[in-house]
Order: structure tokens, then C-alpha cells, then sequence
């Protein structure tokens, strides 16, 4: 009687448990698809390297705390896309926004020598500074924000690079460390300007513990926040819903959109911050994207870009890397990512599967609407002779 | 002199696969199709293309007696397993109704991942290259021709591969097809308005199959053309160059003539970044360190500004993205 009461049936039928299950069906497929990928590379160790896969992430509290370090940073990339992906936009440039959000992190532990929490400022204006172009060309030349996020992104690489190296104490080499191609490490150049950790990397036991994933989950409450309880929050996803008809209803579109991307471009430069201000990572010059933006993507897409799901998503996206890494070296560790672009590949799908899920909880639910749509239509006929009373 | 013609081979080398791939991409876009997935379909071509080529080079001996038939196997490998994974993107985006820029980034993903795991598993592990062979360039011997310094010859067999002649075949038949062909013409009624062209009796599911299967063909093919012009092993990765090649799709707004005089363009560009160092007439900023980055941005950011002045006579086919239903008005 009272497990009834706590899970009414209409719970089971909301549009965000259905989301939830298409999801969870993609992870499964996903992972009986690894389970078949490690069968066809080597035979003799797929067992083994199943188990490691999916329970490496809690064999030890270190891994734990890897676990937790690397989600810090995927659940604000994810953020980005799924904030963008909210307001009718598609941040492909989460990449270029986190290397230009790191970049100026770094920059000013290391050349300005400021404590963390300017440090972090700063990423986020990076990350802004770099949503802003695909917003702004969008909203003034429409050029479709995917190409200008590309290009972008490798905008945002060269550039980074070629600052890092044309500043005085930037590489670990200025501050006489034999490391080639690398910036100084946080705790040879500003140890100030390292996360604090308090007292967290003793009770876990690693050094990869600190107060990252909690800065990124105020976050994920703070946008889940705007975008469900505020106007503003509401006026972007108008604009993205449909922007002719929100610019009718009062909706400055240019401002929306220039807005959502400057927004994405913060989260995401503020997960670079989160990365490289632990003090375990060093900025490497390479002429490659970093993996960390576009993982966002799939973080994003399984939570179905809600704020509050990404918390869970990127640790789960986060939990199997940490497995993949523990394969090695009988496994390659991309079958990580291939595992994780099956999922991605379904839940394009998900609303084709949700349909197919929703039919399957409640066969009754389509006569149920042809029901409800009779005494709707009273109320409509109601609504609008209301409407003319007050007129 | 010798500069000169250095560049213009070398901007050869490099527009072919952004041809190629940007005509690919015009296919899949005027049937009604986002193809972003073009990156991930390069690396699948050009991944199996060079493992058979390392296949017929260890197996064979192909390689002394006809090189360019090898060429002609790997390039038929290239184009059938772009095609075969190009097929996925179909799948969801047209029969599943699927978003289409998720289902290519999906694909996006997997297919480096793919790229290593394969490589892995066939050359050993820890072995990630895939070697080319040497025999795959056309040189002055193949043909017979007696070597000079002359300018035409340096321009011409500096770097010559079969993947050129190919990508000037496959263009003009693209230019035709697209104008010539009742195919084109239906082809780019559904990337306009699929609900007319239902109307009339087209099959708008097949007509799109179509288009993202010619763009995986064109996309493999300009994989190993990048491949094989980038140097001297496959890496997994093609270093973005499906992205570049949808820009320059973009910018030669969706027409095959306008595609070739881009992708020209921007090869232009990136070779002038790469060679920067040895081209006299271009500053060296002495005083600043590793100048080369400022270089390797030019070509995104001549694209990006070009983009911005041809924004206003950019005209995308007006149904790409949308899925086809035919239930809807």
C-alpha cells in the first residue's frame, strides 16, 4: 500500500522516466556491444577484461577518486552541450571553449601567480570569450554555429599554443624541469593556486581528490535552475524552440542566442579550469583537439540534456574510462570509446525508443488520450469564452 | 621557380581530398542529409585501404610489377568501406528518423576508435601505424617519361597519385549528374521539398540512401587521398580535414564548380601555413617563438571571414536536416 503511494503509476509514465529508460537501454546495448568487441579482439581475456571494465572504477578508492576527478570536468562540458542543446544550438566547440578556458586558468596560476578561485574566474571568461564568436556569427551572419565551433576550435589549439610558448614562465622548462612541450606543474610553480583539497585526498587516499566535483555539481544545480525556474532561462529556450515565434512573443533572438553560446562557452572553460587547477594534469603543446570537449557530448545526450542527469551521466561516462584504462594492455582502451559512440549512435534514436518504451509500460495509454482529448476540448471552448469576457 | 611549382603540387595534393569529401558532402546535403560524420567516414576509407595496401605489399608482389593496379584495389576498398559505414548514418537518419548531427557525431566517434582498435588487432599490439608502401606514387618511370628539371615536371610528378586522376573523373561526372541526370534533378528536389517530390512518385528514403551512400564512396576515397598526401603512414586520424571539407562544402554553396574552386582555395592556404618557413616573401616574426602556429590558423580564419561575406548568398538545400515523414504535411 505505502510502496504504492511512493511510486504512483503516473511516475512511471513521465516523459523524464521514459528518457531515463531510453538511456539506460543504450547503456546496455552499448555494453553488450563492448562484451562482443572484447570476444572478437581477444578471446582469452574478454572475461576478465569485462569485469575490470565495469568494476575498475570502484576496485580501489583511488580509482574512486579518479573517477570523481575526471567527472568534475565532463559534467561541465556536458553542461555546455546540453545548455546549448536546450536553447536550440549544437556546441561542438566544447573543445576549443575547455583548451581556451585551461589556457587562461593556467595562465594565471602560473605567469600572474593568482590563487585558485581567480584562477577558475578566469576560465570561465576564457570559455566565454570563445562562445561568443559562434554566437555572434549566428546571430548576425547566420553562419551555422557547427562550422564556426570547428574551426574554432583549431583556432583556439594554435592560438593556446603559441601563447604558452611566447610567455616567459609558462613551460616546465623555465622553471628547470627536463619535461619537453609541457606546462610548469602547479606544485613546482603556485601550489595557491591548486584546488583546495580539504582533507579529502586522506580520506580516499589519492591524490586526484578535491573539491572539483563539487563545484561542478553546484553548477549542474545552478543551470538546472535557470533553465526550468527563471524567465531568462525560459526566453532561450523559446528562442531555441522556435525563433521567429519567440521574437513575436517579445524575444530578443539575437541577444538569446549570442547569450546561450557566451553561457556554454563559460561551463565549458570552467571544466578546463577544474582539470588542470587539480594539480595532476599539465597542458601539453599537441597540435590535437582535447577528448574532454566532445566527450561532452555524449554526457549530454544521455541525460537528455537535463542539468541534474549530467551529474550522472558524466559519472558514468567517467566510471567506464577509468574501467578502459584498467584493460590495458590486453585491450586497447578507444573500446571505450567505441562503446560509448554506440550509445551516442542509439539515444539519436531515443525518441523512436521512447515511443517504443512508452507503449510498453502503458499499452492503454493511447485510448486513455483519446479519452482525455474529449473533455480537453471543453475546456478549450471554455478558456476561449473566458477569454472573451475579459476582452 | 622551384618554389613555385612546389607550392602549386603540393596545394594539388592537398585540394584533392578536400575535393573529393566536399562533393561527397554536396550529395548527401542536396538528398536532405547533414552528413558531419564525413571525418569519421574518411578514417574508415582510408583505414582499410591502407591495410590493404600493407597487405598486398607483405603478401604480393605487387608492388614491383603493378603498383597501380594495388593503388586501383586499395582506392575500391577505400570507396566500398566508406560507403559500408555511410550506410549507418542512412540507417538512423533516414529509416529511424534519427537526429541527423548526433547519429554523425556518433559515427565521428567511432570511427578513430575503430581505426586504433583495427590496427591493433591486425598489425599486434601497440603497433597504431600502419605503414604505406612506397610504390604508390606515379613517377616519370612509370609512365616511360625521361626526367628534367623542367618546371612542368616538377609541378606535375612531384607528388602524383592515381587518387588525382580520380578526383578529376569523379568531379565531372558529379557536375553531370547533379545537372545533367534525371537522377540529379530528383536528387535535389528531396533535399528541397521532399513532400513534392513524394508527390510526383519519387522515393524520397531511397533517393536519400542514395545520396549519403555516393558521399561515403566519394568520403573513403578522399580519406586515403588524404592519407597518402599527409605522409608516410595512417594514424587514425585525418586531422580534421572531413570538418575542413564541409566548410569548404559551404562555401562553395552546395555547387560542384564553386566546391573546386574552394577546395583550391584552401589547400592554397594550408600549404602556404606549412611552408611558411622556406617562402621568402612572407614575414618570419624573428622575435617570437614557434611563429608556424600563426600559420596553421590562416586557413580557419581566412574560412571563417569568407564565410561571413558569403553569408548572405549562402543558399543550404532548404529540407537538409529535417527527417522525411511521410505522414506530415
Amino acid at each position: 500500500m505505502k510502496l504504492k503511494q511512493l511510486f504512483p503509476r503516473s511516475r512511471f509514465q513521465g516523459a523524464g522516466f521514459q528518457s531515463f529508460l531510453a538511456s539506460a537501454v543504450s547503456i546496455g546495448f552499448g555494453l553488450v556491444f563492448g562484451m562482443i568487441l572484447l570476444v572478437c579482439f581477444n578471446i582469452s581475456y574478454s572475461g576478465q577484461g569485462f569485469i575490470s571494465l565495469i568494476s575498475a572504477g570502484f576496485s580501489s578508492s583511488d580509482k574512486f577518486a579518479k573517477v570523481l576527478y575526471q567527472a568534475a570536468p565532463l559534467i561541465m562540458t556536458g553542461l555546455s552541450v546540453g545548455f546549448a542543446f536546450q536553447t536550440g544550438l549544437f556546441n561542438i566547440g566544447a573543445t576549443g571553449q575547455y583548451t581556451v578556458g585551461s589556457a587562461f586558468a593556467l595562465i594565471g596560476a602560473i605567469e600572474l601567480q593568482l590563487p585558485w578561485y581567480v584562477c577558475l574566474l578566469l576560465a570561465m571568461v576564457g570559455g566565454a570569450i570563445w562562445g561568443v564568436f559562434p554566437g555572434l556569427f549566428k546571430a548576425l551572419f547566420n553562419v551555422h554555429e557547427v562550422i564556426t565551433s570547428i574551426m574554432f576550435n583549431w583556432i583556439g589549439v594554435f592560438s593556446v599554443n603559441f601563447v604558452i610558448v611566447n610567455l616567459s614562465q609558462m613551460l616546465a622548462k623555465d622553471w628547470g624541469l627536463a619535461q619537453m612541450d609541457r606546462t610548469a606543474p602547479l606544485d613546482a610553480a603556485n601550489p595557491s593556486a591548486i584546488l583546495p583539497k580539504l582533507g579529502l585526498d586522506k580520506l580516499l587516499g589519492s591524490n586526484y581528490m578535491n573539491i572539483g566535483i563539487f563545484i561542478a555539481i553546484l553548477f549542474a544545480i545552478l543551470m538546472y535552475i535557470i533553465l526550468s525556474k527563471t524567465t531568462f532561462g525560459y526566453e532561450l529556450k523559446a528562442c531555441g524552440f522556435n525563433r521567429n515565434a519567440s521574437e513575436y512573443a517579445g524575444v530578443n533572438s539575437k541577444r538569446s542566442i549570442v547569450f546561450s553560446m557566451v553561457i556554454a562557452g563559460a561551463l565549458s572553460g570552467l571544466g578546463g579550469g577544474l582539470y588542470y587547477l587539480a594539480g595532476t594534469g599539465q597542458y601539453s603543446l599537441l597540435k590535437a583537439l582535447a577528448s574532454m570537449g566532445f566527450n561532452g557530448i555524449p554526457v549530454a545526450l544521455l541525460a537528455s540534456s537535463n542539468p541534474l542527469g549530467t551529474i550522472f551521466s558524466a559519472l558514468f561516462i567517467s566510471y567506464i574510462q577509468v574501467g578502459g584504462d584498467s584493460m590495458q594492455p590486453e585491450f586497447v582502451r578507444e573500446i571505450i570509446d567505441i562503446i560509448i559512440s554506440v550509445i551516442i549512435y542509439l539515444s539519436a534514436f531515443s525518441l523512436l525508443m521512447r515511443s517504443v518504451i512508452a507503449k510498453w509500460i502503458s499499452p492503454q495509454k493511447a485510448v486513455a488520450e483519446v479519452e482525455q482529448a474529449l473533455p480537453d476540448e471543453t475546456a478549450a471552448e471554455n478558456s476561449t469564452e473566458s477569454e472573451a469576457t475579459t476582452l | 621557380m622551384r618554389i613555385v611549382s612546389d607550392i602549386l603540387s603540393a596545394t594539388i595534393l592537398f585540394a584533392v581530398p578536400l575535393l573529393l569529401v566536399a562533393l561527397g558532402g554536396m550529395f548527401s546535403e542536396r538528398s536532405g542529409i547533414i552528413n558531419i560524420a564525413l571525418e569519421g567516414i574518411m578514417i574508415v576509407g582510408a583505414l582499410f585501404a591502407c591495410l590493404t595496401l600493407r597487405a598486398l605489399d607483405l603478401n604480393t608482389s605487387i608492388g614491383q610489377n603493378a603498383p597501380q593496379l594495388g593503388m586501383l584495389i586499395a582506392i575500391l576498398v577505400a570507396a566500398f568501406s566508406g560507403a559500408l559505414f555511410s550506410l549507418l548514418l542512412a540507417f538512423a537518419s533516414v529509416s529511424l528518423k534519427a537526429d541527423q548531427t548526433i547519429g554523425g557525431t556518433a559515427l565521428n566517434m567511432m570511427a578513430p576508435a575503430l581505426a586504433i582498435a583495427v590496427t591493433w588487432a591486425v598489425q599486434g599490439q601497440g603497433q597504431t601505424n600502419i605503414i604505406i608502401p612506397t610504390w604508390t606514387r606515379i613517377t616519370q618511370e612509370t609512365l616511360g617519361i625521361v626526367p628534367k628539371d623542367v618546371f612542368w615536371q616538377n609541378l606535375v610528378f612531384k607528388s602524383f597519385y592515381q587518387t588525382t586522376i580520380w578526383a578529376i573523373l569523379l568531379f565531372l561526372v558529379a557536375a553531370v549528374l547533379l545537372y545533367k541526370t534525371r537522377f540529379g534533378l530528383r536528387m535535389r528536389a528531396c533535399g528541397e521539398h521532399p513532400q513534392a517530390a513524394d508527390s510526383v512518385g519519387i522515393n524520397v528514403y531511397r533517393m536519400r540512401y542514395a545520396g549519403v551512400f555516393i558521399s561515403g564512396i566519394l568520403g573513403g576515397i578522399g580519406g586515403l587521398a588524404y592519407t597518402i598526401a599527409a605522409g608516410s603512414t595512417f594514424q587514425s586520424s585525418v586531422a580534421g580535414y572531413g570538418f575542413l571539407a564541409l566548410a569548404v562544402m559551404i562555401f562553395g554553396n552546395w555547387k560542384p564548380w564553386n566546391i573546386l574552386g574552394a577546395s583550391l582555395f584552401f589547400a592554397l592556404f594550408k600549404i602556404i601555413g606549412s611552408y611558411s618557413g622556406s617562402i621568402p616573401f612572407l614575414p618570419k616574426f624573428e622575435n617570437l617563438n614557434q611563429s608556424e602556429y600563426l600559420y596553421l590558423m590562416v586557413p580557419y580564419i581566412v574560412t571563417m571571414i569568407l564565410l561571413i561575406l558569403t553569408s548572405k548568398k549562402s543558399r543550404a538545400p532548404k529540407s537538409e536536416g529535417i527527417p522525411y515523414d511521410k505522414g506530415r504535411r
